[in-house]
């Protein structure tokens, strides 16, 4: 908003108030299908959450029962921590990744960057349950092409099924190799908005291109940085297909993620009153990232 | 922002300095940056694009090769075998059916709706829409799996369940889309708006045929990402579709997964054909993707 300032301020007086039927009909739609499916969850939610209900039948006001289980129950302690260390470590790999391919992208001494540019992107296109499928190939502990190449080289079988920390990892991996398009896209269009002239400068002051990437172009995409670091967050936080399709969550339930028990619990097992519980807790949490990253962002702008 | 953020092929202003520099420089000094420029370029681009080459080429190989020692790269008599079981198993044609009519309505349905609220968002100034601005922002930080349980409350009690509306209805809005349109119209000058109002053109015949032909590109891109999210979309149809004549592409995959015993030949036979529509899509449409500002979406 802030950087728009200006043109925005010149046309109020063009934009006048009296077309007020108008833009109510074009929004109409999706302020039903918002309505209907943003706030209509939201509230019964956060009423069930309150409550015993099963889906089916009669349910009972148990007020806050269900949250006080929740901090009792440690698979919800556990699913929640395993989702913490997966998003601590998906986010940055992802950024540095992503980062790294977009300014190998737009490096005009690089060779073949249109054709990079479509196979860093491709691995986005695919679902994530494809993702979870093509590495649980690549990573199977007897089969995959991983530990065969290890044994070749004469390591030893690497157990990334069965060991629950190397589980996660490959995970890891895998989620940050499938996210590295569309951040990258973000990442390249935010370095080409950089103006030439900074580095024409920096290059006559003799500054090299580690230099130049310090102090020019990661300060100057500072706010695309935000943005990333703010949808991976989210998309880290729920995460759930990749990790179905990987290793079901597994071995055993070592890797439930938070979306995963709240499935568990609210439709295997017909809690929905304490799954609405587990979801709101996750939705404080976001809107905690979301709030935390704004102050940041601000602070980082402001100085 | 001006017109220069619009969708155009990026390679353009890319390659254009190149050949002027060349004859300025000497020929060694550009060759002895292209060297590790290119070569981190290409070694990161093989990590990437080894995994998906050995997916494809091991979905090439017949079942009884697919775990015989030494593993190789090429398979040796090459066979469509795994496609044709795949696509005969378990309904997978019908699921591939079911998830065209799925992505096809959303994606008219989304671009759609996303068009007329990014419109209304950039041309119109008033309370209301700079509340719904907000109340758009906001699904952008609550996506839909944090609410499951209670969103699939709301789709049964609107009667949607076990029924392609209710995986479609809520996909509709998408606050990507929206930012996406306005975006794109704040590039539109105000003036083609008053010169029609002067011309006497009613308002929503000025969004019809003046600013919805003029949008085709933003249309594009967020079609074909529309397309991908839905084409992906797991968790969703899981939870909404009981019916096994209904299930998705992802479904029917993970359930291959999910066996007893792991079919790898078919597995990967599945996965290779849905990958295929949404790649031959990006192939054609790569520009629209690529080139598009897609942060302006995201940015504000």
């Amino acid at each position: 908003m802030t950087k728009r300032a200006p043109d925005v301020s010149a046309s109020p007086p063009r934009r006048r108030s009296k077309y007020t039927l108008a833009p109510l009909v074009l929004i109409a739609a999706n302020v039903v299908l918002f309505a209907l499916f943003f706030v209509w969850p939201a509230v019964i939610g956060l009423l069930y959450s309150f409550t015993n209900y099963t889906g089916v039948g009669v349910f009972q006001w148990v007020g806050l029962d269900n949250y006080s289980h929740l901090f009792g129950d440690s698979t919800f302690y556990d699913a929640l921590s395993r989702t913490l260390l997966y998003t601590v470590l998906f986010v940055p790999l992802n950024f540095a990744l992503s980062l790294l391919a977009a300014n190998l992208v737009v490096n005009k001494h690089a060779k073949g960057s249109s054709i990079a540019r479509v196979i860093f992107f491709i691995p986005w296109l695919l679902s994530p349950i494809v993702v979870g499928v093509l590495w649980r190939w690549l990573f199977g502990e007897n089969f995959g092409l991983v530990n065969y190449v290890i044994e070749e080289l004469g390591g030893g079988a690497v157990p990334w099924q069965s060991n629950a920390d190397l589980s996660l990892l490959v995970v890891v991996m895998a989620a940050a190799w499938a996210w590295t398009g569309f951040t990258m896209l973000l990442f390249i269009a935010a370095i080409k908005n950089v103006p030439v002239s900074y580095y024409e400068a920096a290059e006559l002051d003799g500054a090299g291109p580690w230099r130049k990437f310090i102090s020019i172009t990661l300060p100057s995409i500072a706010p695309t940085s935000f943005i990333v670091i703010l949808l991976n967050t989210i998309n880290a936080m729920k995460e759930y297909p990749v990790f179905v399709a990987l290793n079901n969550g597994g071995p055993g339930t070592s890797n439930n993620l938070l979306v995963q028990y709240i499935y568990e619990t609210g439709f295997k097992r017909g809690q929905i009153g304490y799954a609405s519980a587990a979801s709101f807790v996750l939705m404080l949490i976001l809107m905690a990232v979301a709030i935390i990253q704004l102050i940041v962002n601000r602070r980082v702008e402001n100085r | 922002m001006t017109t220069t953020d619009m969708p155009r092929p990026l390679d353009a202003d890319a390659k254009q300095p190149v050949p002027r520099q060349r004859p300025r420089k000497t020929a060694g000094g550009g060759f002895r940056r292209a060297v590790p420029a290119t070569t981190l370029l290409w070694i990161l681009a093989c990590l990437y694009g080894l995994p998906v080459l050995w997916f494809i080429l091991s979905s090439l190989k017949p079942a009884s090769d697919l775990f015989s020692y030494p593993l190789t790269l090429v398979p040796h008599n090459p066979t469509l075998s795994g496609f044709e079981a795949a696509w005969d198993s378990a309904n997978f044609s019908q699921y591939f059916i079911n998830t065209a009519i799925v992505c096809v309505i959303t994606t008219i349905l989304t671009v759609g709706v996303s068009c007329c609220t990014g419109y209304a968002l950039a041309k119109y100034d008033n309370r209301w829409l700079k509340a719904f601005f907000l109340c758009i922002l906001a699904t952008t930080m609550l996506p839909g799996e944090v609410m499951l349980a209670p969103e699939f409350l709301v789709v049964r009690n609107l009667g949607l369940y076990n029924s392609f509306a209710g995986i479609i209805l809520p996909a509709v809005l998408t606050a990507t889309g929206c930012f996406m349109f306005r975006q794109f119209f704040l590039t539109v000058p105000d003036e083609l708006v008053e010169a029609a109002r002067i011309d006497g053109a009613r308002e929503l015949a000025i969004f019809a045929r003046i600013m919805v032909p003029l949008s085709r590109p933003i249309m594009l891109t967020l079609a074909i990402l529309s397309f991908q999210w839905r084409w992906n979309d797991y968790i969703w149809p899981l939870l909404m579709l009981n019916d096994p004549n209904k299930f998705t592409v992802q479904i029917g995959i993970q359930s291959i997964v999910g066996a007893q015993n792991i079919n790898w030949s078919v597995l990967l036979g599945a996965s290779v054909i849905s990958m295929i529509p949404l790649i031959a899509i990006f192939l054609v449409f790569q520009r629209y993707v690529m080139g598009a500002d897609i942060n302006a979406g995201l940015k504000d």
